[in-house]
């Protein structure tokens, strides 16, 4: 039941991504042609709002509805960032979706992103098999 | 009902990007949990084929948090998929539509253009670039990576993490060579 929270969050979330357009096509097509300011301006005012919020969280210490610490793990560099950044670049402008606009674009209709998410959970797991043989 | 028509115009970036980036700061005091849904696709493949593979080999039980939250984006993309446009057609650039025109690509009632992504292109070349390879390159890239636009792009440059810019840089730059040079190209051979 705990988790129920984090479906209603996920639903707002799939709300606003569909709403933004940011789950699009055409939009990322926009992005990369670098005619239309759209995504730009939506993902600057989202880093900057999260910029703010997690100052404002750690400034105030501020705890979970459960009253937990909160506490953000920093990332680590790995030349994954760097491989794994472009490999995904590639398929980011080709499916017009990041992982989280392929839930919501099949959520919109599209039923047949089912199978761009059954290749990326295929790309994930090979991954997986392979990561060890990786640069990183 | 004004309300309803008021939601249901195309939404300004400022406002979508103010409500992309508060779910940064929701999912931490909802319960401590870092903003990233690429990580939903490494449970998929823990829960479902973890083939004993190293990297499949946690407790996906204790993410499933995040598994609930990527289904929540199902059901949001269906409400507002279904009660929340306004009906119109998407406003695209006019320079974009006119390299659209070359690929075919002519309707814009939909997010997507219905000429690419439909179930009866699923066995041509399309279905093979925009479905399964795309998607591939999403799903190896993204957990190469370590997070995808959510996790580095977002919530790692909302924590000032310098990896996570260097993974948004490279994230730009795959895409801009694919926009520019790969998709013109398929559409060229292929079509």
């Amino acid at each position: 039941m705990k988790n129920i929270k984090f479906l209603v969050a996920g639903i707002f979330f799939g709300i606003v991504l569909v709403k933004a357009q940011v789950i699009s096509w055409f939009r990322i097509q926009e992005m990369f042609q670098l005619t239309s300011f759209h995504m730009y301006g939506v993902i600057g005012t989202a880093v900057v709002t999260g910029i703010i919020s997690l100052q404002l969280i750690k400034r105030f210490n501020m705890k979970t509805i459960a009253g937990e610490p909160i506490s953000v793990t920093p990332k680590k560099f790995d030349k994954g960032q760097i491989f794994g950044g472009l490999i995904f670049g590639l398929g980011w402008a080709i499916t017009g979706a990041c992982p989280g606009p392929l839930f919501a674009q099949i959520g919109t209709g599209f039923t047949v992103v089912g199978i761009t998410l059954l290749s990326a959970i295929a790309g994930t797991w090979v991954y997986g098999a392979v990561q060890s043989r990786l640069p990183h | 009902m004004q309300l309803l028509k008021f939601i249901q115009q195309p939404w300004h970036w400022s406002v979508s990007g103010l409500l992309i980036g508060l779910t940064v700061p929701v999912l931490l005091l909802l319960g401590n949990k870092a903003f990233g849904i690429s990580s939903s696709l490494r449970h998929i493949c823990a829960a479902c084929f973890p083939a004993d593979i190293t990297f499949f080999k946690y407790d996906w039980k204790k993410e499933s948090w995040n598994l609930f939250f990527v289904g929540g984006i199902v059901i949001g993309g269906f409400l507002a998929g279904h009660f929340l446009q306004d009906g119109n057609d998407i406003q695209v650039a006019a320079a974009t539509q006119e390299r659209l025109a070359n690929y075919g690509v002519h309707d814009y009632s939909a997010l997507l253009p219905p000429e690419i992504f439909s179930w009866s292109n699923l066995f041509t070349w399309k279905g093979g670039i925009f479905f399964v390879l795309g998607g591939f390159l999403v799903g190896f890239g993204t957990r190469y990576a370590g997070g995808c636009t959510s996790g580095h792009s977002i919530m790692g440059l909302s924590n000032l993490q310098w990896p996570s810019l260097v993974a948004t840089c490279c994230f730009m730059a795959g895409g801009f060579f694919s926009a520019n040079l790969l998709i013109p190209y398929f559409f060229k051979w292929f079509n």
